[in-house]
């Protein structure tokens, strides 16, 4: 009897204790990344594009923005380190790595720079209201419905590149490429990346984009870093860029290769699983307010009956 | 603590309008001014924001050291309530005021930071439970109830069996007593649920505004980031709720002309030493662990308001050691304001200065609306504190003038 009941008692702790390691397991596992498995994506060759920005001005069209204000024979805007705007979610920067050609003359390296459509997007983690959030087909989709002008997303975007229509009173909007979702969503290519005479942005399936870049890189050594920024920046991004220029000479950021949600999101379902942080926190200083001061709990109205105690 | 019971909260029954508060009713008319010119214009026209500084001095101060400051309100509730300590029952009124009016300024100052203030009640229905930001909110949200159902006591206190509406409203009168009634013993039943929940949702939110930017770990300076900010965040927080209630006690004592308290303030500060020291013990533990201490003198405005900061904090700590400083009103009050402004400049550091987002061509200052609107902000608040303690029973210390009538 007496064994028997001990070895239950073993056992159920045992259960117990395993159901509750399994639990903490859950509770406090450090968060798995998150991304859709078969999102498109586009891959720029930044030594195919010219700067001829007309990428620019397909974009401006098919998303219903004014033209460019510079115009597109002005070479000098690409030097300005422009960035994406409320007007323009594209543009095109030049940068100098030191690279000369055969005259001696540096070579000008072109940069399209657009939202980089993350895999797991800080963005989209960040949204108080997840009016920005990460579709199947890879784009981060941006709701004005549900927004509340926050602006936490602009915080959080470590390419900073969402941009804010501050001069608008009661509606503003956050504005910033939008992988051209609905062309994307029936069949078409985004408006840059159709538009492009040179052909150097490839848009396709993220996986297999990935393997023929791969592939391309190692059949042009020379004309190819060995290096898809990307790939795994920030925990992958849609966009992805191939150059032969290294590319903190080309103004791209080095960035972590983790999600960037991860520590956030790892604390924040730690602390709120069940609610176990707040429920166990409110029962112990019940208790403590049971055992110190029992009188708040059994008769006093809350604030009349200090008098009595002093 | 004196022999004699200490006198029940009371309006002060003073003349409400004084120079002083006209300057105050000034201050606000012009943020108004300049809240009315952002719902023409947009922010564009009174902020200095852009889309590498989202957000500004409004997050900065309004919102995040206006949350760290409230802090005096569930602090006080958890030592006089929760543990018993009723000495300091005096202060706990006070508190709560504070905590009232500064949580609803921070909701009001939220409210014209937002691009979309008509869409603020929107998280309430679009649950987003990966966002910080949403937990924040919806604890803020919870809380400020809280605050207010807590603040019904006093309300109640003060009208029951007093209530007499002039001329036609007269046949309200006794439906108005009958609710106070109700709500009297509904309360008194529940108000411990209310107490401990405010500390539960004060702890939650406090920490989740620390959580905020570790989503930026490439844009906040490695001097503050760090996976305990949240931590450090609720740590200073109940660290500075008693200071905060040293500071207002003090300046609301010396301009009402009451009796200083210093019996319920100087013993309330002997745990702040404790609590101050936990959060410098984390703060300094944390620079030593990530060695970023190779940042501290590097000349930076970064590195020098860091340790403005950490002077703000360990300076009062061991100024508030010494129980002879402590007694004295005079150095206890420069030690618990330097806590409060050295509260205040971490959390400016965190979401202003040691926010270096890498493609921005130049740096956040705000703007003298931006300013305008935050000044009008804070008088408003000690408008509202003067409006609250004249006509409720807020305040007990006994005015000067009384004890100099009794002891001639």
């Amino acid at each position: 009897m007496n064994i028997s009941r001990r070895h239950f008692l073993g056992v159920a702790g045992g259960m117990i204790s395993s159901a509750a390691a399994g639990n903490c397991k859950k509770v406090f596992a450090a968060r798995q990344p998150k991304a859709p498995p078969n999102p498109y994506g586009c891959v720029v060759d930044l030594t195919a594009c010219v700067g001829c920005r007309t990428c620019e001005q397909a974009c401006n069209r098919v998303n219903h923005l004014p033209p460019p204000k510079e115009r597109l024979d002005d070479r000098t805007v690409l030097d300005q380190k422009r960035r994406p705007s409320t007007g323009a979610f594209t543009v095109i920067n030049s940068y100098y790595s030191g690279r000369l050609d055969e005259q001696n003359q540096l070579v000008p390296t072109y940069v399209k720079v657009q939202c980089m459509h993350c895999q797991d997007p800080a963005c989209a983690s960040a949204c108080i209201t997840g009016a920005l959030s990460k579709k199947d087909n890879g784009a981060v989709h941006y709701d004005k419905s549900k927004c509340v002008g926050c602006r936490y997303c602009l915080v959080a975007c470590p390419f900073q590149i969402p941009a804010y229509e501050y001069f608008d009173p009661l509606t503003p909007r956050v504005r910033k490429c939008t992988f051209c979702y609905e062309r994307i969503s029936m069949g078409g290519k985004p408006g840059c990346a159709a538009a492009c005479p040179m052909e150097a942005i490839t848009f396709g399936n993220r996986q297999i984009l990935l393997e023929g870049t791969r592939r391309k890189i190692t059949a042009n050594p020379v004309r190819y870093l060995n290096k898809i920024y990307g790939e795994s920046e920030v925990g992958g991004t849609s966009w992805m860029y191939i150059s032969k220029d290294p590319f903190e000479k080309l103004g791209f950021l080095s960035l972590p290769h983790y999600p960037m949600p991860h520590l956030t999101e790892t604390i924040q379902h730690s602390i709120f699983a069940y609610m176990w942080a707040p429920i166990t926190l409110f029962a112990i200083l019940t208790g403590a307010m049971w055992k110190i001061n029992p009188e708040q709990i059994n008769h006093a109205p809350g604030f009349q009956a200090q008098e009595d105690h002093i | 603590m004196s022999s004699h019971a200490h006198p029940k909260p009371a309006p002060l029954e003073i003349r409400f309008w004084t120079p002083g508060v006209l300057v105050l009713f000034a201050v606000m008319l012009i943020g108004v001014c300049f809240i009315i010119a952002r719902y023409i214009g947009g922010l564009a026209v009174v902020t200095n924001l852009d889309n590498q500084h989202p957000w500004g001095l409004w997050i900065g101060i309004d919102v995040a050291t206006g949350v760290a400051l409230a802090a005096g309100g569930f602090t006080t509730a958890a030592i006089a309530h929760v543990f018993g300590r009723h000495q300091y029952e005096a202060v706990t009124r006070p508190a709560l005021l504070t905590a009232t009016l500064g949580y609803t300024f921070v909701a009001i100052g939220l409210a014209i930071d937002v691009g979309r203030s008509w869409a603020m009640p929107k998280p309430l229905l679009f649950w987003q439970g990966n966002s910080v930001l949403f937990e924040v909110a919806m604890c803020v949200v919870v809380y400020l109830h809280v605050l207010y159902i807590e603040f019904i006591t006093i309300a109640v206190e003060r009208f029951r069996g007093r209530v007499n509406l002039p001329g036609p409203f007269s046949i309200l009168n006794d439906r108005i007593e009958r609710l106070l009634a109700l709500a009297d013993s509904i309360l008194g039943k529940t108000m411990w649920v209310f107490i401990i929940a405010g500390v539960v949702l004060s702890c939650m939110h406090q920490s989740g505004l620390g959580s905020l930017m570790l989503i930026a770990p490439t844009k906040l300076h490695p001097l503050w980031y760090t996976p305990i900010l949240p931590l450090l965040f609720l740590t200073s927080a109940i660290a500075a709720g008693y200071p905060m209630v040293v500071f207002e006690t003090t300046v609301a004592t010396a301009s009402f002309k009451r009796v200083d308290e210093m019996e319920v303030l100087a013993p309330l500060t002997g745990v702040t030493k404790y609590l101050l020291g936990i959060y410098i013990t984390l703060k300094i533990g944390d620079m030593i662990f990530r060695e970023t201490y190779v940042y501290l003198f590097d000349g930076s405005i970064e590195s020098r308001s860091f340790i403005v900061e950490m002077l703000a904090m360990i300076v009062p700590w061991f100024m508030l050691m010494s129980p002879r400083l402590r007694a004295k009103r005079h150095t206890l009050f420069v030690a618990c304001t330097t806590v409060v402004l050295g509260i205040a400049l971490n959390r400016c550091n965190v979401f202003l200065i040691g926010f270096n987002p890498p493609y921005a061509v130049k740096s956040y200052f705000p703007s003298i609306s931006e300013i305008a609107i935050t000044a009008s902000l804070l008088c408003s608040i000690t408008f509202f504190y003067r409006l609250a303690v004249t006509y409720l029973p807020v305040l007990s210390a006994p005015s000067l003038a009384s004890i100099e009538k009794e002891s001639s």
